[in-house]
């Protein structure tokens, strides 16, 4: 499991990880499950079309992925459910045309939407592990207004803080670090570590340093769980990924069921 | 008319199935859809779809119809999105986020599984982006039995349905029995989005069911007219897009079709966007001539 | 009623922190507010008095610099207006149950919230934030997540949250309403205590004058889109309000409540509501 061609799967996937579970418990925070859901689609796109063209897949999942974002925060309070979920079909139908356009082989859309371990080249650990440092800066520099926006947005604008501009730069962190997530763990699959593990670490401390410490631990062992699962079953990475990130999240519920719940 | 529709469409056994099946789904999603753009639940709206994407590739790996596994599967996540859910929107987020990541991670589990088992190719393709041109009779009947069945429950609980997605409070103060009602209306999402799998696909489903309301919405029209509005624009789409997919076959060299979804999809975008825009321009100059 | 005691410390004269000169507020169209004029003075309570829908809170909101008036200026001597000076206590804030964050966090946040980029928090900064959860009495709730308080305890959070940059003026939008009038006059009492200790003038809404009598300073009274501000004694007269309103009005006194009496003039009815002041 630990063989020469594995290493990109662990470092990557480690990242990666890492960042998702950070990301997330802003995700989470903020209320913006659907968008980091539909982001990765828009990556999906991207790289469908990449492969249309001719270009790196890695510049088309960053470009869609930036533009979704970039959308989907700009419509902020009218009717957001929609655009989101439109965003989302419109990229998934446009990444659909692409594939079906060059031919793509099955096992290569496959890997695209569900993720596959041994697809991480070695050329991409570079930009990934540098473009996941500026997303971790960029969450530090924005960590105390996207608490207060979060906790309560009239008082974030009392400050003199813009909500907007707040929310279209936590939406383009977002996008990268999705980005980087799609081709280890698929298109569809990758907004699951930014979802299920930080909302189980959040049930389970109070502290929002530690909620967002656990995120990421909790995030990083999904994945390395879910590596070695799909290297000794061959079954999909996405498959362990998805799975293993409901369950936290559902054992974090039931261990915290005794807390009431005030309507 | 010759450039537009290419010879041979209308006389195709299999375009004009499905584009009765893609009228009849459209028509069932648009009147569903309009109160899960009310209500707020794209999201869950979409979840669905991909829970039932899940079903479907179930179903195809144990070699059952598909239409039973869309169906199933999305009526199985309804349940658990209710049984986990909870009132709070946040909450409900996450819990929605959740089950479709465990469903998603069982797709790719079932289309393996399928990959393995068979030598036929195209069956994630079929699954995840639909399969309108191999819709048997028998599957339209179905559809259009189970569309109507449907359309009755809706017209059933509408009106209470309606009130308490603009005031659950006042609802529950005059005796609606919120909770249910907002479960039935969940199954009745779910078993629609399970019928549009088969036409665009059940990652796709999500345009019929959101887009063309939301258009209709933004005409501010009566209630009923909003109803027409959004079922007449489905199924626009659904014809347009078949024609235009269908055409496409024809513009390149390389006889590779635009795919159905896509086309569908790129129509509701159409749709929403100049309506959008309309109105945008119709609000300005209104409020021009006010001034 | 409670007689709550006379105010021991009185405005210092001289000291404005901010000036509303001259303004008009309309949105959407129609004018909410219309030549507003009146000033807040260090270490005054003032009471902004109206009815539901009579621009309370737009007045406040502007005030806070989130709304622009269409005519006029709001101006600040002291350039109180930077975000640490002037505190806010909104009315309602919706808050997740899960939310990780305990209350002393919420209240620090009050000092560093829109502050970009990650500066240590001092032992002098939390030492700000337990005092100030202790001036509004919620001590014991330091420790407890922030989404699972009442609405009571949620409203001292966020006093303490308002109060922790040390504000010289403290802004809240119909703190009074929603309460019955043993917990009213509880937080009456409480903001007048905090004002005293703290150094801080008070600008609250209400509906009611009644509950504020005791402890106010001034009075800013808004109807009919325009305002009359001063001393109570000054403002609360028939023919200050008459003007105000745009036709007779009444004050009444009974058993030490005030009621502001307006007739209907095509009807000829009056309507005298205890503890509200009814159009």
């Amino acid at each position: 499991m630990f063989s020469s061609f594995m290493t990109n799967a662990w470092l990557v996937g480690t990242v990666v990880a890492l960042l998702a579970g950070a990301t997330g418990f802003f995700v989470v925070l903020r209320g913006s499950s659907f968008a980091a859901h539909a982001i990765p689609n828009g990556a999906f796109a991207g790289a469908a079309g990449a492969t249309l063209v001719g270009v790196t897949p890695l510049f088309g999942l960053i470009a869609f992925a930036v533009a979704a974002g970039l959308g989907i925060g700009a419509s902020r309070h009218h009717r957001s459910d929609v655009v989101t979920a439109m965003a989302l079909v419109s990229m998934l139908a446009m990444g659909a045309a692409f594939l079906s356009l060059s031919a793509a082989y099955e096992p290569q859309v496959e890997a695209l939407l569900f993720g596959e371990i041994l697809g991480v080249a070695s050329s991409s650990i570079a930009p990934v592990i540098l473009i996941s440092l500026a997303c971790a800066l960029a969450l530090a520099y924005m960590y105390r207004p996207l608490l207060l926006d979060a906790a309560a947005p009239e008082l974030a604008r009392a400050r003199g803080l813009n909500p907007a501009a707040l929310e279209v730069g936590f939406m383009m962190t977002l996008a990268l670090g999705s980005a980087l997530t799609v081709p280890v763990v698929g298109a569809l699959l990758s907004f699951s570590l930014t979802v299920g593990p930080p909302a189980a670490a959040r049930l389970v401390t109070r502290r929002p340093g530690s909620a967002l410490a656990a995120s990421m631990v909790l995030s990083v062992a999904t994945l390395w769980a879910s590596i070695a699962a799909s290297y000794q079953t061959n079954l999909p990475i996405g498959f362990f990924v998805g799975s293993l990130s409901a369950l936290v999240y559902v054992i974090a519920r039931v261990l915290t069921r005794r807390r009431v719940r005030t309507a | 008319m010759h450039w537009l529709i290419e010879p041979g469409l209308w006389s195709n056994d299999a375009v004009r199935t499905g584009v009765s099946v893609g009228a009849v789904v459209a028509v069932v999603s648009a009147v569903v859809g309009l109160f899960t753009v009310m209500r707020a639940q794209s999201f869950a709206g979409h979840a669905l779809a991909d829970v039932a994407t899940a079903g479907g590739a179930g179903a195809g790996a144990l070699g059952v119809a598909p239409l039973a596994g869309f169906v199933v599967g999305s009526v199985l996540g309804a349940s658990a999105m209710e049984a986990i859910g909870v009132e709070r929107v946040r909450q409900r987020d996450v819990a929605t986020g959740v089950v479709l990541g465990g469903a998603t991670g069982l797709s790719a589990l079932f289309l393996y599984l399928i990959t393995l088992n068979s030598s036929s190719t195209g069956s994630t393709q079929s699954i995840l982006f639909g399969s309108l041109f191999l819709v048997s009779r028998t599957t339209f009947y179905v559809i259009a039995v189970i569309s109507a069945l449907v359309g009755l429950a809706l017209a059933w609980l509408g009106r209470p349905l309606l009130f308490m997605s603009l005031s659950p409070d006042a609802a529950r103060a005059r005796g609606v029995a919120v909770r249910r009602v907002a479960l039935a209306y969940t199954l009745l999402m779910a078993i629609t989005v399970g019928l549009s799998a088969i036409v665009i696909g059940s990652v796709l489903s999500t345009a019929l069911l959101i887009g063309p309301p939301a258009a209709a919405l933004r005409l501010g029209r009566s209630m009923s007219a909003t109803f027409s509005a959004a079922a007449a624009l489905g199924v626009g789409a659904v014809a347009v897009g078949v024609v235009v997919s269908y055409d496409s076959y024809y513009w390149w060299a390389s006889h590779r079709a635009l795919p159905v979804s896509f086309c569908v999809v790129a129509v509701v975008v159409v749709e929403l966007v100049a309506i959008n825009l309309a109105q945008r321009v119709r609000d300005r100059s209104s409020s021009t001539r006010r001034a | 009623m409670n007689q709550i005691d006379a105010v021991t410390t009185g405005p210092v004269p001289g000291s404005t922190i901010v000036d509303v000169r001259g303004v008009d507020v309309e949105l959407t169209g129609r004018r909410i507010l219309t030549d507003v004029n009146f000033q807040v003075l260090k270490g005054e309570f003032t009471g902004l008095i109206g009815s539901n829908g009579a621009g309370k809170t737009t007045l406040l909101r502007m005030m806070l610099g989130l709304i622009e008036p269409t005519r006029g200026e709001v101006v600040w001597p002291s350039d109180a207006r930077d975000q640490r000076r002037v505190g806010y206590v909104p009315q309602r804030v919706a808050l997740d149950v899960d939310v990780p964050l305990r209350v002393r966090d919420f209240v620090a946040l009050g000092d560093d919230g829109h502050r970009f980029g990650l500066h240590r928090r001092t032992r002098e900064t939390w030492r700000r934030v337990e005092e100030m959860l202790d001036a509004v009495e919620a001590s014991d709730l330091a420790e407890r997540r922030i989404g699972a308080l009442s609405g009571g305890e949620l409203q001292r959070v966020l006093m303490a949250h308002a109060l922790v940059s040390r504000p010289e003026l403290l802004l809240l939008d119909e703190p009074l309403a929603n309460l019955d009038p043993g917990a009213t006059d509880d937080i009456v009492a409480l903001l007048a205590r905090v004002r005293e200790r703290q150094h801080v003038a008070i600008l609250l809404s209400a509906h009611d004058i009644n509950s504020l009598l005791g402890v106010m300073h001034r009075v800013i009274y808004i109807a009919n889109a325009h305002v009359a501000s001063g001393p109570t004694d000054e403002v609360v007269r028939p023919e200050v309000l008459s003007k105000l309103y745009g036709h007779h009005v009444d004050v009444v006194r009974v058993h030490g409540r005030v009621l502001v009496v307006t007739g209907d003039a095509t009807t000829g009815t009056v309507a005298a509501h205890p503890d509200l002041v009814v159009e």
